[in-house]
């Protein structure tokens, strides 16, 4: 194709994109929507899947019965949210085994929230809480993205997040209205998962190299500042609820903007949490390689046995 | 020897008297496995009560690129349309 001709596409892309238009799989488009898009949706994919490790942590020490169902079907519902999101990510010609070894090999990268460890039950309300909550107001905008696989499987993701949230608030509500040790509990939680929270909604606008991009192609509707800001004003009025403190000495409503001023983010924090150096980066590839290496040989098996099955009804019919 | 599992595209009807819809794919290594999968992973929340898969390599898709001659022979023919047709005001249950 001649670059006249790419050019040309190119325009009429934009055009379809301009319109609201939705881009499928087959359709023509520049190579760098694709590659973003195998960056952004594989990278959210990972996201989900490392997501349950946190979490996993206390399945088996969850305090009741009715909790140990709701978090079991949460992380199953991240798994199931990994694989809609693996989907549609290969749809764009990468395939699965690609995607694990960019995980892998720490070329892709995941949400790096889950770099903090889970080390009381109150961790798991936060998670469900500001977490999820963080997780939900950037996928909210996503299904109306311009490429339909990644928007359908948006749309079936927020459908489903909305009990993750409302479960985590409800554990810290019941540790908020306990004895002192359980409310002095969700508090120190709120402490530790408060700013990686904030930061899990990205760089600063003016720091962002990907946005402007982004929300041209409609991968991205709202800027990360944006979506902070509408964070902090939904969560804080929340946290009153519960009756804990966010741990923000210049948190406070601001009369004139309708919104709440915040304190300055430890960017130097998140850089280091993304470059590896977080408290679990090590542990959540390690569980994540193993889980690959270890399952090889059942995978195998697995193939083995559906290609002897096959070729025995072969046998049968000839 | 390393053979991935295959892909497969997923198809769930919602109730019945609905028609099974693609809802999307998975990895199987059988189609027996194909189907359990599809049901944790499309079905968590009472979603459906038929299940096909498909290995996604047995289907054929139209070429985007062909939709001009595919389909744009369609838009000029308004006559298969029952508003092409004038009837008087009168006749009634038409």
């Amino acid at each position: 194709m001649s670059e006249k001709e790419i050019k040309n596409l190119e325009q009429i892309f934009e055009a379809r994109i301009e319109r609201d238009e939705k881009i499928e799989p087959k359709d023509w488009m520049p190579e760098k929507y694709r590659q973003t898009h195998i960056r952004q949706i594989s990278q959210h994919a990972h996201s989900e899947i490392v997501g349950m490790l946190p979490e996993g942590n206390w399945i088996t020490r969850a305090p009741s019965l009715r909790r140990k169902a709701a978090l079991l079907a949460k992380v199953q519902d991240e798994a199931g949210h990994g694989l809609y999101l693996y989907s549609a990510c290969e749809t764009l010609g990468v395939s699965r085994e690609e995607l694990y070894e960019q995980l892998h090999s720490g070329k892709a990268k995941y949400s790096s929230i889950f770099n903090y460890p889970t080390i009381t039950w109150a961790d798991i309300g936060a998670i469900g809480w500001l977490v999820d909550g963080a997780a939900i107001i950037n996928q909210v905008p996503l299904c109306n993205t311009s490429f339909g696989p990644y928007a359908r499987a948006m749309v079936r993701v927020c459908k489903e997040e909305s009990f993750h949230q409302r479960q985590g608030f409800e554990i810290m509500l019941t540790l908020c209205r306990g004895t002192e040790e359980q409310k002095a509990m969700a508090q120190d939680a709120l402490n530790r998962w408060w700013w990686p929270s904030l930061m899990m909604l990205g760089p600063t606008d003016a720091a962002s190299v990907h946005t402007e991009q982004s929300l041209k192609w409609k991968l991205k509707r709202k800027t990360n500042d944006e979506l902070r800001q509408q964070f902090i004003d939904q969560t804080v009025p929340q946290a009153d609820i519960l009756g804990i403190t966010v741990p923000d000495p210049d948190l406070k409503w601001n009369e004139e903007t309708g919104h709440y001023d915040f304190g300055e983010i430890d960017w130097d924090e998140f850089w280091q949490v993304v470059k590896g150096h977080g408290p679990c980066n090590k542990e959540r590839m390690k569980a994540r390689v193993d889980a690959w290496e270890n399952g090889a040989w059942v995978r195998d098996a697995a193939m083995a046995y559906a290609e002897k099955q096959q070729s025995k009804k072969v046998a049968k019919a000839s | 020897m390393k053979k991935n599992w295959p892909l497969w595209e997923v198809f769930v009807r919602s109730k019945n008297g609905l028609e099974h819809r693609h809802f999307g794919s998975l990895h199987a290594a059988d189609a027996e496995m194909a189907l359990e999968n599809a049901r944790d992973v499309y079905t968590r929340r009472n979603e459906g009560v038929s299940i096909w898969v498909v290995e996604s390599k047995y289907i054929t898709a139209s070429n985007p690129a062909d939709n001009g001659e595919l389909f744009e022979p369609a838009k000029d023919k308004v006559y298969r349309h029952p508003t092409f047709y004038n009837l008087p005001d009168e006749v009634k249950h038409m």
